[in-house]
Order: structure tokens, then C-alpha cells, then sequence
């Protein structure tokens, strides 16, 4: 299962940050990795119910992803099915679980991108191998020859 | 002539298998090796590590070159590096978006707090 999991801390309340990400109005202020626009959002944060959010990059491209809420518990949990429009970039679906825990500063939010591009090897498979490519990619990294 | 996602299914299928990923951490302290030298560390027969060996020489990420009886086994890393890139591209998605979420929910808890919520 490939899977990419990245930890921030934010200063701001555990419930300011589930509001930020599971409502619209929240979404629509911050979705995408560069200054650009948010064009469309859409959410519907109770298990079951959708969300899709439209994107604009600073270099013009525009992208799209909606999926369902798997799990909702507010201000802690939350995890989404995940689905880029068009899927060119990657075809299957993928799952995101964003974990939120009060800390004295605010909140550590942990999210945790997972079946990543692995429509094919979903059954029967459990190995995670994000450490071995970790050790791989030093490897690499040192100049083989290719 | 394979294109770009079938490549990195490719990849991606070939390294699930915990067998295949020590095959390639071998080949990655080796440099190369023959198929029995592989084989040793494995509670398998020789024939498994073929069958493995042909999924990963699929998948381009070893090569394999035969001289006289003895079959050589290299690490290839090109496809490593695509589906390392990959990945790199949804990390740097969710960078630049959880900065922007921080920016934001911090920004509005500040508001909150001013108006005493």
C-alpha cells in the first residue's frame, strides 16, 4: 500500500481546523498548493456525503477531485475517499484521513494519503513499503548508474 | 512502446511483494549478483526467485545478462526514480496546501478569539 503521510502543527483550536477542512466556506479559502484560486467547492460533512473541489494552479492548469466522507468525528477524525476528475494524473481512488489532536500550541494535524496508485494490488497485499524506497531512494540518490 | 501510468503500475505492483523489495535491497548493496546468490537468503526454491526476478525485469527495475551459465542480475533505477517522482508530486501537493490551511485556520482562530469565541 503506498501511502504518504505528512505532520504539521498549527496554532489555531482543534474544531477551527475540522471547520477549515470538512466544511465549504473553510475549503474554499485554502484548497490547492499555490497562491491560486479556489473555483468551486462543495461539501457535505456527514458520513455518506460528497465533496468536490476545483482548483486553479498559478501556472493555469486547472484540477479537480470529489469523494465521499468515510468517517466523521468532530473536531478529531476525518477520512474521504479521494478522486482526481479526469484521472490523468492518477487514475484510481485514493483515501485521506486527517487526524487532528489538541497540543498547547493548537493542533498537530496528521494526514495520511493512502492507496495511492495501487488499484491493481489492493487485494491480497498489506506490505508497506514506503521505508524500503525510502532506503532505495538514498541508494539512488548516491549516483547508480542508470 | 509502454506509456507513463502503465510503467508505474508496473513499478508499483513489482514492489509490493516483500521478496521482490529484498531481491532489490541485495542488488542494492551488491551491485550485482547471480541468481543463486540471491536465492540464498530465501526460504524459496530457485525457481520462485525466477518467477520474482521476471516480474521485476518487467517492471525495467533490474536487468539481467547471461555469461556462459551464469545469469547476472543489475539494479535498474530509472523506473524507482519515475515512481519516486511520483509520489514526490503528492507530497508537494499537500505541502504547499497544509501551509495554506495553517495560514488559513490560524488566521480565523485569531478572528474567533478577538470576538471572544
Amino acid at each position: 500500500m503506498t501511502s504518504l503521510t505528512l505532520v504539521r502543527r498549527i496554532k489555531a483550536r482543534p474544531q477551527v481546523v475540522f471547520d477549515a477542512v470538512s466544511t465549504a466556506e473553510g475549503i474554499a479559502q485554502w484548497w490547492g498548493p499555490d497562491g491560486g484560486p479556489v473555483l468551486l467547492s462543495e461539501s457535505d460533512p456527514r458520513i455518506g456525503g460528497r465533496y468536490r473541489v476545483r482548483f486553479r494552479m498559478l501556472d493555469g492548469t486547472e484540477h479537480e477531485s470529489s469523494g465521499e466522507f468515510l468517517e466523521i468525528m468532530r473536531p478529531e477524525r476525518v477520512v474521504l475517499s479521494w478522486r482526481w476528475k479526469g484521472g490523468l494524473e492518477d487514475p484510481g481512488e485514493s483515501r485521506i484521513e486527517i487526524k487532528l489532536r489538541a497540543v498547547p500550541e493548537g493542533t498537530e494535524l496528521t494526514l495520511t494519503h493512502s492507496r495511492l496508485h495501487d488499484e491493481q494490488t489492493r487485494s491480497g497485499h498489506q506490505a508497506g513499503w514506503t521505508g524500503s524506497l525510502d532506503k532505495l531512494e538514498a541508494h539512488f540518490a548516491g549516483g547508480a548508474s542508470a | 512502446m509502454v506509456n507513463y501510468q502503465e510503467r508505474l503500475d508496473r513499478t508499483f505492483a513489482a514492489l509490493v511483494d516483500p521478496t521482490r523489495r529484498a531481491i532489490l535491497a541485495q542488488l542494492e548493496r551488491k551491485d550485482s549478483a547471480s541468481i543463486s546468490e540471491l536465492a540464498e537468503p530465501f526460504a524459496i526454491k530457485l525457481p520462485a526467485v525466477m518467477k520474482h526476478l521476471d516480474v521485476l525485469d518487467h517492471a525495467g527495475l533490474v536487468t539481467r545478462s547471461k555469461s556462459g551459465r551464469t545469469v547476472t542480475v543489475r539494479l535498474r533505477p530509472q523506473p524507482m526514480r519515475e515512481a519516486m517522482e511520483w509520489l514526490r508530486r503528492y507530497e508537494h501537493f499537500w505541502s504547499g496546501t497544509l501551509d495554506r490551511l495553517a495560514a488559513y485556520a490560524e488566521s480565523k482562530d485569531t478572528d474567533a478569539r478577538r470576538r471572544g469565541r
